[in-house]
């Protein structure tokens, strides 16, 4: 379990949490920029002054104001992972990945065979064994921040910070470093806080999610539940989408095509060779969805899903609104226009049929 | 060369004197242009310019000031009594103490100039690796900041050697003990020996060009690197 009680304030602008987050696996910190998703992460690293309150990760109390406690930032068994690259620059990727592992030994009672593993573990996992003998500026930048990343966890640190890692990259190199990510998530144990804008890295990745909204936590909880609550369409723009758990329920060999199940209904979507029974996740982009008052006849749209309107909120343009259809347990997201709202006459209860016009398979 | 021993003797103790500043230059003013580059004090403003007003005095005021303070009235000079070290003024460690001070500025800003570069960053970085800021600033900050470290050791040894004014008021020209390579030409001027001035100051014109022109290339270099 981590508890974070943050409150900083500056000129124009206030960060003020109280929270707790699972113990393990990737939380992610989606929110519009300037909503204070780097100064929670600085704060809870001792990078940023956190005036008054408590940050306790696991049994380890970070920073306890009222016990008169604070670590610095190199007493705090920590990871992080800059936005840009952050190698030493003087230093090779060896060096760059035993600094860190060197002092902690020190630091702590971790055995130097125990550390010595942890770090060929790392230098395995993300896959930068032919890198070692290079300088920080002879790497591309996914390179780097693969380098990063491993000099990050090789320290075995309680908790492993990433600030928008993949920020920096174009989306070749970005698609590049995500299996890695996937890995780091379903081979290590310690938790980490993830500051992303992409919800795309939010539904890849995290199993929680944060959202913040002017230093203020808007939604909190698992990523599912989360990213189907109209949190704030502004905060993930045009990727505003539902997550929906199911499994593959058939598969159709003769026009390639495979049955998503889910409680609430069945998508098709392109088979991608998973045999049924699979679990998968899969995210319908609010975008793709329109709403239909009753059965739609002859259209291309394979996809319809039956269910009533749980609420309808305003979107991130004046033109349109964000649907919420709840769909047996699940709901699904619809980004429509105000005006097919008042033709429609839709209501908050009306029962509806959806359009899905594409799924994307996430996990 | 047709150099009499005397002039030798003043070279040998211009490079002395300047190895010397420029070691202890180092020391000091690595400290300080760290704070510098670092601190938000209010004390910043008027150290940084207390630190380059060298560069602005006429040296014969700073030297003046020197004299007095090194003096058997000055606080310097009284200090040193107590302790029994006699009076500064005249001797070499005097005149080191002068070479110290009028060439402050051109190791400190070097150096802070290579600190602002570095930026925060790199420090933060070094912290969440488990250094405490002490380890950082070795392991880090100096190995970073080298190539300012260069210029200001070559910058403050040649400024120095081409000090006058501050050893003229506080060393006074005594051979073998404060007379060095400026002063010898002064010297040989005063006595109307031209030829001799000639030679030394033809030096002096080849190593400051020299120092300058390998200073430029290093400048050069490291920006195609970077």
């Amino acid at each position: 379990m981590i508890q974070l009680q943050i409150k900083i304030s500056r000129s124009a602008f206030e960060l003020n949490l109280d929270l707790q987050l699972p113990g393990q696996g990737i939380t992610a910190i989606l929110g519009p920029s300037g909503s204070g998703k780097t100064s929670l992460l600085r704060a809870v690293a001792g990078l940023d002054k956190n005036p008054e309150g408590r940050i306790q990760i696991g049994a380890h109390i970070w920073q306890d104001t009222h016990q008169g406690i604070c670590l610095p930032t190199w007493q705090r068994p920590l990871g992080y992972v800059f936005q840009e690259s952050s190698l030493l620059s003087h230093l090779s990727v060896t060096e760059n990945l035993n600094f860190g592992l060197k002092r902690s030994l020190r630091s702590s009672n971790i055995v130097q065979s125990d550390a010595t593993q942890a770090l060929l573990a790392s230098i395995e996992l993300l896959d930068i064994g032919s890198l070692l003998q290079r300088m920080p500026d002879e790497l591309s930048g996914g390179e780097r921040q693969r380098v990063a990343i491993a000099r990050a966890i090789a320290m075995q640190p309680q908790l492993l910070l990433m600030d928008e890692p993949l920020a920096s990259l174009d989306a070749a190199r970005r698609q590049e470093i995500f299996p890695w990510l996937a890995r780091l998530r379903d081979e290590l144990k310690m938790p980490m806080l993830y500051v992303t804008h992409s919800a795309e890295e939010v539904t890849r990745l995290a199993d929680h999610l944060l959202v913040l909204d002017n230093g203020q936590v808007k939604a909190q909880g698992p990523v599912s539940q989360v990213l189907a609550q109209v949190v704030n369409p502004v905060v993930v723009g045009e990727d505003a989408g539902a997550l929906v758990s199911g499994h593959i329920g058939a598969v159709d060999a003769q026009w390639h095509l495979s049955r998503v199940d889910f409680h609430g209904g069945a998508v098709w979507m392109r088979d991608t060779g998973l045999p049924v029974g699979k679990a998968v996740r899969i995210r319908i982009l609010a975008r793709d969805v329109s709403v239909a008052t009753s059965e739609p006849q002859n259209t291309s749209i394979q996809n319809q899903l039956q269910g009533f309107i749980q609420s309808i909120s305003p979107d991130a343009h004046p033109s349109q609104v964000m649907v919420v259809l709840k769909c047996g347990a699940e709901e699904v997201l619809a980004r429509v226009t105000k005006r097919a709202v008042d033709e429609l006459a839709l209501q908050v209860g009306m029962p509806v049929w959806a359009q899905v016009k594409s799924v994307a398979l996430v996990a | 060369m047709n150099l009499t021993p005397e002039s030798w003797q003043a070279i040998q103790l211009t490079f002395e004197l300047a190895t010397l500043t420029t070691f202890l230059l180092l020391v000091l003013a690595t400290p300080l242009a760290w704070w510098l580059s670092q601190t938000q004090s209010a004390w910043r403003a008027p150290v940084h310019a207390f630190v380059t007003l060298p560069l602005v005095l006429p040296p014969s005021v700073l030297g003046f000031y020197l004299l007095i303070a090194m003096g058997p009235q000055g606080p310097l000079g009284q200090f040193t009594l107590s302790m029994g070290w006699g009076v500064l003024s005249f001797t070499f460690t005097g005149l080191l103490l002068g070479s110290i001070l009028f060439s402050l500025p051109f190791a400190v800003q070097p150096l802070q100039h290579a600190f602002d570069a570095i930026g925060s960053r790199p420090m933060e970085v070094a912290a969440t690796l488990r250094a405490s800021p002490l380890d950082a600033f070795f392991s880090v900050a100096l190995p970073l900041a080298k190539p300012g470290m260069v210029t200001a050791a070559i910058l403050s040894f040649a400024h120095t050697v081409g000090e006058f004014g501050v050893v003229l008021m506080i060393g006074g020209n005594i051979p073998g003990k404060t007379r060095v390579v400026s002063t010898e030409i002064y010297g040989h001027v005063e006595a109307m020996e031209y030829a001799q001035a000639h030679v030394l100051a033809a030096g002096m014109l080849v190593f400051s060009f020299v120092v300058l022109l390998v200073l430029a290339l290093m400048n050069r270099r490291q920006r195609q690197v970077v």
